[in-house]
């Protein structure tokens, strides 16, 4: 009982956290420590600058419908 | 030879029999109230049926999607924007990114032909056109690396047609911009309590931008919850300040509110993204996501009534005060997003294929998210039709038709063939608060009536004013966040366009390109948002057919290049998947810009209307709704901007569709003359499910599969 409720609690914060994108950091760490190992991993601050900076150069990204 | 189960045949046939039922109970009953039920009965019956077996079929036989080729986001994995997402986040992000006000403002209006027409167009368009766009292009994208709609366009079918669609594209951007922000203007006008929490959306939109900037960056979930209580303080405050002595300073005339609206569209566009823009975008997603679902909790629970007439007399006579013509084509182009929208083809093509882990999920996020899409248009549909007839025309006919009084409202309602009295009609405008309900058009309002019957229903009658409220700002949340994000994507396409004639433009950082470009564009939809606010005979009225027309066209834009890839990559038997929706998408919208263009009915036809205003003028007469000769001349103006519009929105879909047939032509004739520029094939190493619930054999995949996705 116990154990089914955590896995409840814990599949609707991963949910969450990957529907609103709260997880990209997690993930961009997670994808430089496995395919580019030597390359620096930026910072949370940095990251989300970029991630922002990159919807600035292509409004398109992110777009959304009428 | 494969055979079902036996359970599997008796759930299908119960299916089956819920959607027959619901369109029988609907189809036959006339002149007594049929409940609200039958319609969703008769939706998801639909819906089960055509996912369960017209996509599957769609998917397996035609586009023979591929489970062992990896997709661009496996291939191309930059921890971004090319990333393997899980199918139930991308179809909440997918859904979330094509369901805005459009699925809510459409069949609203189309409510004055009758529930009937609407819900068949709604439920028939999105299993055979609407959802099976998506899915395609969907698709197609994906074999392409996530391609943009117009690279798609310019590569397959070519420069010509690709210019075409870009110029579509943009077009059609500028008059959605214009058209969603009368749709505010309507709802906010003369509205202390909605313009008030619609207004404190800024400074909280201002916090939460700051707090992830600065204080807490990538805290999302946090913020949101924040700022989504943040803006349930507002929405209650709304009432304060609507009772004390502030309310005159929230009390804007149309007029002012167009101007600000402008001032806030070009502010925000340069504004950074962090600022404004972006934390706005998470609360009008949090917003939009949690009232969806409670709008689908409260029209099951309450299960209300449906007041309006199934077919209203207006839909042969074409001559309805919402907006003129009839049935046919107009029906077809009012209702775009929930049945088919073409706008879906900019998600489609571009963010999602990015992010799609598998090409057997496209029937899960391209089909499954348009059907979810549909069923947000069905219960704006119920909204509409639950409150009583006589009020519906009073808040969607013209201003220049219902008059200012509730006397006159309800003089000119009975001419419609509706009864509702003066009193009723002060009632309902009280019991939500506001001072007048009369010829509030655009949709917003009418809904945000509805809403708060369905939700007052279910908590009790004492929440009402705070319910429309709620609905009103829910909507005029995501229609600012449209406003900016929308002036910041057209700007891009007038940046690109104008870096071929003047270099520095490319650079989209140069300032005073961008700022140029932005006030261009914010210069364009305004245009189209005070002559929209000061045409006499109504703006929506005006303006929505052409915006139908435009979106319509996109839609045409993205059949025709679905069409041209299913014929270039050897599926020409099955080329009517998308041809056939191609070919009635064309004929509707054809048929509605020629009626707009040359119908003899100064309702309908924007040159018969000018040329009659023109005589007026002429004679010096001035004929109503116009009520002085400067009226006249802006309609005269109006008519002939629109007129001229409408063709040429018209001479594009001609464009596209015929570059599009001499393609096709020329593949059946030459194939060896066509090139196809689909990425190539790479085995994939990702193991995941197609649809939503995995089955038996894809649990066991993923089982034997080492490092299985996150979360499962």
């Amino acid at each position: 009982m116990r154990s089914a409720l955590h896995r409840a609690a814990s599949g609707i914060r991963w949910y969450i956290r990957e529907l609103t994108d709260e997880s990209a950091y997690d993930r961009y760490v997670a994808h430089i420590r496995q395919d580019h190992p030597d390359a620096p991993v930026p910072s949370r601050r940095d990251f989300e600058r970029a991630r922002t900076d990159r919807q600035e150069e292509d409004p398109r990204q992110g777009f959304r419908c009428c | 030879m494969r055979t079902a189960k036996p359970r599997t045949i008796v759930i299908w046939t119960l299916v089956a029999l819920v959607g027959a039922a619901g369109w029988s109970v609907l189809a036959l009953s006339r002149g007594e109230n049929v409940s609200a039920a039958w319609m969703v009965a008769a939706a998801l019956g639909s819906y089960a049926i055509a996912y369960r077996f017209y996509a599957k079929f769609i998917a397996h036989k035609v586009l023979k999607v591929d489970g062992t080729r990896a997709t661009p986001a496996e291939r191309l994995n930059n921890g971004i924007d090319f990333h393997p997402t899980d199918r139930r986040v991308l179809l909440g992000h997918h859904f979330a990114a094509i369901a805005g006000a459009g699925p809510l403002v459409g069949p609203v209006l189309a409510a004055q032909m009758g529930y009937l027409p609407g819900t068949i167009w709604i439920i028939a368009g999105v299993i055979f056109a609407g959802a099976v766009q998506d899915m395609v292009v969907l698709f197609f994208s994906t074999r392409r690396d996530g391609r943009s709609l117009g690279q798609m366009a310019r590569e397959e079918i070519g420069p010509f047609g690709g210019a075409a669609a870009l110029l579509a594209a943009f077009a059609i951007m500028i008059i959605l911009l214009g058209v969603l922000a009368l749709v505010i203007v309507n709802a906010l006008a003369a509205s202390p309590w909605g313009t008030f929490s619609i207004g404190m959306t800024i400074p909280i939109a201002l916090l939460m931008g700051f707090y992830l900037r600065v204080l807490r960056p990538g805290r999302v979930t946090e913020v949101s919850l924040i700022g989504v209580a943040l803006l349930l303080l507002a929405l209650v405050a709304g009432r304060w300040v609507a009772e004390s002595s502030w309310a005159g300073t929230f009390t804007l005339a149309p007029s002012t509110l167009v101007i600000w609206l402008v001032a806030y569209g070009f502010i925000a566009s340069i504004l950074p993204v962090w600022m404004l823009l972006a934390p706005r975008d998470y609360l009008s997603t949090f917003m939009k996501i949690g009232t969806i679902a409670l709008l689908a909790l409260g029209v099951v629970i309450a299960l209300p009534t449906l007041k309006m007439d199934a077919v209203t007399d207006f839909a042969e006579r074409g001559d309805g005060p919402v907006f003129a013509g009839s049935l046919f084509p107009f029906v077809f182009i009012t209702i775009a997003c929930g049945a088919l929208s073409g706008f879906h083809a900019l998600i489609s093509s571009g963010t999602t294929p990015k992010m799609i882990q598998k090409e057997t999920q496209v029937r899960m996020i391209g089909y499954g998210s348009m059907l979810m899409e549909s069923s947000v248009a069905i219960m704006a549909l119920v909204a509409a039709c639950i409150i009583d007839p006589g009020l519906y025309f009073a808040m969607n006919a013209p201003a220049g038709v219902v008059g200012t009084t509730v006397e006159s409202a309800s003089h000119a309602v009975a001419n419609f063939g509706y009864t509702i009295s003066p009193a009723d009609l002060a009632k309902a405008a009280h019991q939500v608060e506001e001072q007048s309900l009369l010829s509030r058009t655009g949709g917003a309002p009418t809904l945000a009536v509805g809403v708060s019957e369905i939700f007052s229903k279910v908590t009790g009658g004492s929440l009402r004013a705070f319910w429309y409220h709620f609905a009103i700002m829910f909507e005029a949340l995501f229609i600012l966040t449209a406003l900016d994000a929308g002036t910041r994507v057209g700007r891009f396409m007038l940046q690109d366009m104008l870096g071929n004639v003047y270099r520095p433009f490319k650079n989209v950082s140069w300032k005073p390109g961008l700022i140029a470009t932005s006030a261009l564009v914010c210069g364009l939809w305004g245009y189209f948002l005070w002559v929209g606010v000061h045409e006499p005979l109504g703006g929506i009225n005006q303006l929505f057919p052409i915006f139908g027309i435009s979106n319509q066209l996109l839609a045409a834009v993205a059949l025709a290049v679905c069409t041209t890839l299913l014929v270039k990559s050897g599926r020409l038997k099955w080329a009517w998947i998308t041809g056939i929706p191609l070919i009635w998408d064309a004929t509707v919208t054809l048929t509605a810009s020629y009626q707009k263009v040359f119908s003899g009915d100064p309702r309908v036809g924007f040159f018969k209307q000018r040329s009659v205003y023109q005589d007026g003028i002429d004679a010096g007469k001035v004929l109503p709704p116009a009520k002085s000769m400067d009226d006249m001349h802006t309609v005269v103006t109006n008519s002939t901007v629109d007129g001229v519009l409408s063709a040429v929105l018209a001479v594009l879909i001609v464009v596209v569709i015929v570059d599009a047939a001499r393609v096709c032509v020329r593949h059946v004739r030459r194939p060896a003359l066509s090139t196809l520029s689909e990425a190539p094939y790479v085995e994939s190493k990702i193991v995941a499910p197609a649809g939503l619930i995995p089955t038996q054999r894809e649990r066991r995949e993923e089982r034997d599969a080492i490092g299985a996705a996150p979360g499962s």
